[in-house]
């Protein structure tokens, strides 16, 4: 669901070495230029190739880890209807995960390598996740916003120049939608139940407005994107994905009935959009940066998993190795 | 940390009768049951498809991307092979 627009360096890629070469780097230029498409066995500057693997994958880590804080509420999901379309979201969420591993795959460079980096606390995931799930209503609301937030940063992705990145983010986008909807169905339901419930949603809205419009990374004066845009990785900028979902947004609050945690936020009709207050720049480094009131846990619960996991792997290759053995020999 | 990874498989997916398999990503799995089980799973959750292909990577041979001009380019002047390169009279222009 979720890439944060912020490309962190997070070590050394180790796609397979390529040697720089003036006629393919024309090749590939002309390729971009004409809106076309790298496919993955295509010769690219070795640049690109590192920001797409650095980019595709914090994008799957995030999705897996994106399971965790919704996965939370499973088992208390307030009704059968709620836990199933929880259950097909989360799943969803893996699933996701598993279409850009793969995609970065293609780029030379290992699931197991790709693992080890978010395992190790060496690769990023959006920060978004570091932020706890306190009542049934942040599940709506991450639905809502968080998700909201997402589909406009990822739809632009869906034509990015990597093959490979591109068809996994249709499909993606595609699910997406039901991520969206089923939060905001969520919400109005509590809307419309005791003041209690309706309380429940303004304090989930309050805590996730603003980690929600840090989704869309920096200010464009503090990001530098110009050769992710030259290569047609990134279309739109943070500012203009931002504004574009804050406007949105707007509508959607009233309909639902709650206010948004900005008493800044107000129509601008010289520039056609809303205006809205100072982010807290100061926090997002200091999530990013792991002192997010959840990074421990999140990164715990993923090692835990991959180590509980481990007998499960290795029993599996066996038996699939006793069993070639099996029929080779019936043969 | 275990490094002994589960081969890759590429997945091919017909969407309905009439229509070819196509590919639509990878999964890594033990062996082909599980390879079966995991592609349903991952790209099949919303009735995207009647049946799945799933192949191991490994055995997959593709032409080499280098190799584009000589085995695609000869086509590009051996425009008689389109019926559009055929002018016909009108009155018998849509046989």
């Amino acid at each position: 669901m979720y890439t944060q627009s912020l490309s962190i360096p997070d070590g050394e890629a180790r796609g397979p070495k390529k040697v720089e070469n003036p006629a393919y780097q024309a090749e590939f230029d002309a390729k971009i230029a004409a809106g076309g498409f790298i496919e993955a066995k295509d010769w690219m500057p070795e640049a690109y190739r590192k920001t797409l693997i650095r980019q595709i994958s914090q994008h799957a880590h995030s999705e897996i880890v994106g399971m965790l804080p919704e996965g939370n509420w499973i088992t208390r999901a307030p009704s059968l209807k709620r836990k199933a379309i929880l259950l097909a979201k989360v799943q969803d969420e893996g699933g996701h995960g598993l279409y850009l591993y793969a995609a970065a795959e293609t780029l030379g460079v290992s699931r197991d390598e790709l693992y080890e980096a978010l395992l190790s606390g060496k690769a990023k995931y959006s920060s978004i996740f570091n932020y706890p799930t306190l009542n049934w209503a942040d599940i709506g609301v991450i639905g809502w916003l968080v998700d909201g937030a997402a589909i406009m940063n990822q739809i632009p992705l869906c034509k990015c120049s990597y093959g490979p990145y591109s068809r996994a983010m249709v499909r993606i986008c595609k699910e997406e939608s039901f991520h969206q909807r089923q939060g905001y169905d969520l919400l109005l339901a509590m809307m419309r139940g005791t003041p209690e419930q309706r309380d429940m949603v303004q304090d989930a809205v309050n805590r996730w407005w603003w980690p929600s419009i840090m989704m869309f990374g920096p200010h464009d004066k503090d990001s530098v994107h110009t050769e992710t845009t030259r290569w047609g990785i990134k279309r739109i900028s943070n500012d203009d994905l931002r504004q574009k979902f804050v406007d949105a947004t707007v509508k959607q609050a009233e309909v639902l009935g709650v206010s948004l945690p900005d008493p800044d936020l107000k129509w601008n009709a010289e520039r056609g959009h809303y205006d809205f207050g100072a982010i807290d720049w100061d926090e997002f480094w200091n999530v990013v940066q792991g002192h997010g009131q959840c990074n421990v846990d999140r990164l715990a619960a993923r090692v835990k998993a991959w180590e509980d996991g481990a007998w499960v792997r290795e029993a599996a290759l066996e038996h699939a190795r006793k069993r070639a053995v099996r029929e080779k020999d019936a043969a | 940390m275990e490094r002994k990874e589960w081969p890759l498989w590429e997945v091919f997916v017909r969407s309905r009768n009439g229509l070819d398999h196509k590919h639509c990503g990878s999964v890594h799995a033990p062996d082909a049951k599980l390879a079966l089980q995991v592609a349903r799973d991952v790209y099949t959750r919303r009735q995207e498809g009647v049946s799945i292909w799933v192949v191991k990577a490994s055995d997959i041979v593709a032409s080499d991307p280098d190799a584009k001009p000589e085995l695609f380019d000869p086509a590009e002047d051996k425009i008689y092979r389109h019926p559009t390169f055929y002018t016909l009279p009108e009155e018998v222009d849509h046989m």
